[in-house]
């Protein structure tokens, strides 16, 4: 009763075929991704209510601040709105309800032609789309700064006064966000609906009239989701980067991601549904399982921002350790954590598979 | 060898015995067709003999293995359609064919296949877009892939119309003109009467009677009957003219023939009888009539017990 490749890409391909037959198959596989990160990517980002109004308070009025404001001004993703100098700059804010702003300092224009090191401060709310955009954009200027500097050198600096520094946009945590997401819906809906079906159909009992074992038939289906995992992070990735500007960095690490992933959440659906005796209960114990996990995980927005006790919750759902593990190579290109995060992954996911194979019974008693 | 041995097969879920203690064999090449209404016990008997059931008590063999331990094997040398066969929506015949084929490691040619079982024409329409009777005709060819010694039919026609059943018995016909083993259950008479060379009528868990149906028929049978309609009291007149055995209900009277010489007697009291009569046919027994007497028995017999 050895393990077969053949026998097991024969039942990839009838069951990929299947999938690609079906309306619901298609759909779920390549438009609903799509569909995610735009919708999401539209809520979060706040792109489509036009530039975003940053307050400016230049107190230096040289040559190089008024260069750096025009830089500023040239882009189309901010509006400047000068704030006088006589002013206290985060009442000013304040007053005006907003929380992104920038200081340009006395002397800058001195500072920055003496080659000495000048920061500009920039001000904003963490957990505001907005913020993330006008510390992208301030910190692109200052690196052009840099680079048309006389001597090369990194002389002007952005002080920014929030918690988390970022020139991430909230765009760039939803995808690995979205992408486990998708990991884990795609194979844990699909694979409880099927143990309940097939039971009721007898198709696994005929499945079990021919040589094709357990172990052959889920690592299919693993393989199958590890396929439709990584055309939803390239479709995600895609749309991201060129509808909202998010900015990935593509690496091996991902790939251990959209591997273990579904490997475990195709185990995890599949002894789901088998310890369920009626495909009503499946349903339900699905989703129990499921719904904690896809809000609690740091699917749409970072675990670190939830309530303490809700993070304590997230470190024990295993889709949280997918969206960090994500995060860390497709943001921060943190391997070390990641590795972490995989390798928890490989051993809940080993442990789930062995019991899937172990407790779902094709033949029935 | 038979190919197929049963002694003393017993199962029950929970409080219900599904399955009595009933014994038989099938010798190789037979087609052995198990008959009884709904709930006799006739799916859970196949089911465990394919290897897809664990029994309760008792031995069973089929190619001299057990079915329940030795059924990664034995599923190699079988063909099984189970009852109301279902398969995946989306797989066209050809496709499901090829597909066996790979999972039996076996070369295959699907249209040969198709062919066989009559299904050429469906052979690149969906599962879910196939007619009752055009599933049905793929389990048989999914059956064949492996090319087995014996073949489980379960329930094979249930639910198809009268001219797909007639296609699926001519493909049941082949299997045993090529000498493989046919187990069939059914419920409907003249199925088994068609295609089974042996017959065992199950009821209640039970086998009540097996054999050849000619067997059941002259062993539980009433014999010849005479049964004449008539308009007036043909009834009144026979018993109060003649020595025979008659019994009557409407219009319809039934003369039992205990002897040819009881035919003649029974037309010239007619005759003399005076009474306006209609159509007379002779007929003895048939499967039917054994089987509603046998199951009818077993379970007046069963009540009387309880």
């Amino acid at each position: 009763m050895g393990f077969s490749g053949r026998r097991m890409l024969a039942e990839l391909g009838v069951y990929a075929r299947g999938n690609l037959r079906s309306k619901e198959g298609f759909f779920f596989t390549l438009v609903f991704p799509i569909i995610l990160i735009l919708l999401f990517g539209a809520i979060f980002s706040g792109g489509s209510s036009g530039p975003t109004t940053v307050y400016i308070q230049n107190l230096d009025n040289g040559p190089i601040s008024s260069a750096f404001m025009g830089a500023l001004n040239s882009t189309t993703a901010i509006k400047l709105v000068p704030v006088p100098t006589n002013q206290n700059f985060t009442q000013y804010l304040s007053s005006h309800s907003s929380t992104d702003g920038i200081v340009i300092p006395q002397g800058f224009s001195s500072t920055y032609i003496a080659n000495q090191k000048v920061n500009v401060t920039a001000y904003g709310n963490p957990t505001s789309t907005s913020s993330a955009i006008v510390f992208g954009i301030t910190s692109e200027i200052v690196n052009a700064f840099n680079l048309r500097g006389a001597s090369g050198a990194h002389s002007v600096g952005v002080s920014m006064h929030t918690a988390v520094s970022s020139n991430y946009k909230y765009i760039d945590f939803l995808v690995p966000g979205l992408v486990g997401f998708s990991a884990l819906t795609s194979p844990m809906f699909a694979l409880v609906n099927i143990s309940s079906t097939y039971r009721r159909d007898k198709v696994f009992k005929l499945l079990s009239l021919t040589p094709l074992t357990k172990t052959e038939w889920l690592t299919s289906k693993i393989i199958w989701y590890i396929g439709t995992t990584t055309i939803s992070f390239i479709l995600m990735s895609i749309v991201g980067i060129y509808a909202f500007g998010a900015h990935i960095t593509f690496n091996l690490g991902i790939a251990m991601f959209l591997i273990v992933g579904p490997f475990f959440f195709v185990s995890l659906g599949m002894l789901v549904g088998t310890i369920s005796n009626s495909p009503e209960s499946a349903a339900v114990v699905g989703n129990l399982v499921t719904f904690p996990m896809m809000f609690l995980s740091g699917t749409f927005f970072p675990v670190a921002a939830m309530p303490m006790y809700l993070q304590g919750i997230a470190h024990v759902l295993p889709l949280f350790y997918m969206i960090d593990g994500l995060t860390n190579v497709m943001i921060y290109g943190n391997f070390g954590p990641a590795y972490f995060d995989v390798g928890l992954l490989l051993v809940i996911s080993a442990v789930t598979f062995a019991l899937a194979v172990r407790f779902f019974r094709w033949r029935e008693d | 060898m038979p190919a197929i041995e049963v002694e003393g097969l017993k199962k029950n879920y929970g409080e219900l015995q599904a399955v009595d203690g009933i014994s038989f064999s099938v010798e190789k090449g037979e087609v052995f067709s198990l008959l009884g209404p709904n709930g006799a016990g006739k799916t859970t008997t196949i089911e465990i003999l394919e290897g897809l059931r664990q029994k309760g008590g008792g031995t069973t063999t089929v190619l001299d293995m057990d079915p329940w331990s030795k059924g990664y094997d034995l599923h190699k040398r079988i063909g099984v359609i189970p009852q109301g066969f279902k398969f995946l929506d989306y797989p066209t015949p050809r496709e499901a064919i090829v597909y066996y084929g790979v999972l039996f490691g076996k070369k295959v040619d699907p249209d040969e296949l198709l062919r066989r079982v009559i299904l050429e024409d469906a052979a690149n329409i969906w599962f879910q877009h196939l007619s009752g009777g055009q599933k049905q005709k793929l389990g048989m060819a999914l059956s064949l892939v492996n090319d087995p010694e014996v073949v489980f039919l379960d329930e094979p026609t249930t639910g198809l119309d009268p001219q797909a059943r007639r296609a699926v018995w001519e493909v049941i016909r082949k299997l045993k003109t090529e000498g493989r083993t046919v187990m069939l259950t059914t419920h409907y008479l003249e199925e088994a009467e068609e295609l089974a060379d042996r017959v065992a009528i199950m009821d209640h868990g039970k086998i009540v009677a097996m054999g050849t149906t000619e067997e059941i028929e002259s062993k539980y049978g009433s014999g010849q009957r005479m049964i004449v309609k008539s308009k007036g009291d043909l009834l009144k007149y026979l018993k109060e003219n003649t020595k025979l055995e008659v019994e009557g209900e409407g219009g319809s009277v039934t003369i039992i023939l205990r002897d040819k010489a009881d035919a003649f007697v029974a037309l010239g009291a007619i005759q003399e009888s005076g009474v306006d009569w209609g159509d007379l046919t002779i007929r003895r027994d048939s499967l039917e009539d054994v089987f509603l007497k046998l199951v009818g028995e077993e379970g007046r017999s069963e009540k009387e017990g309880a």
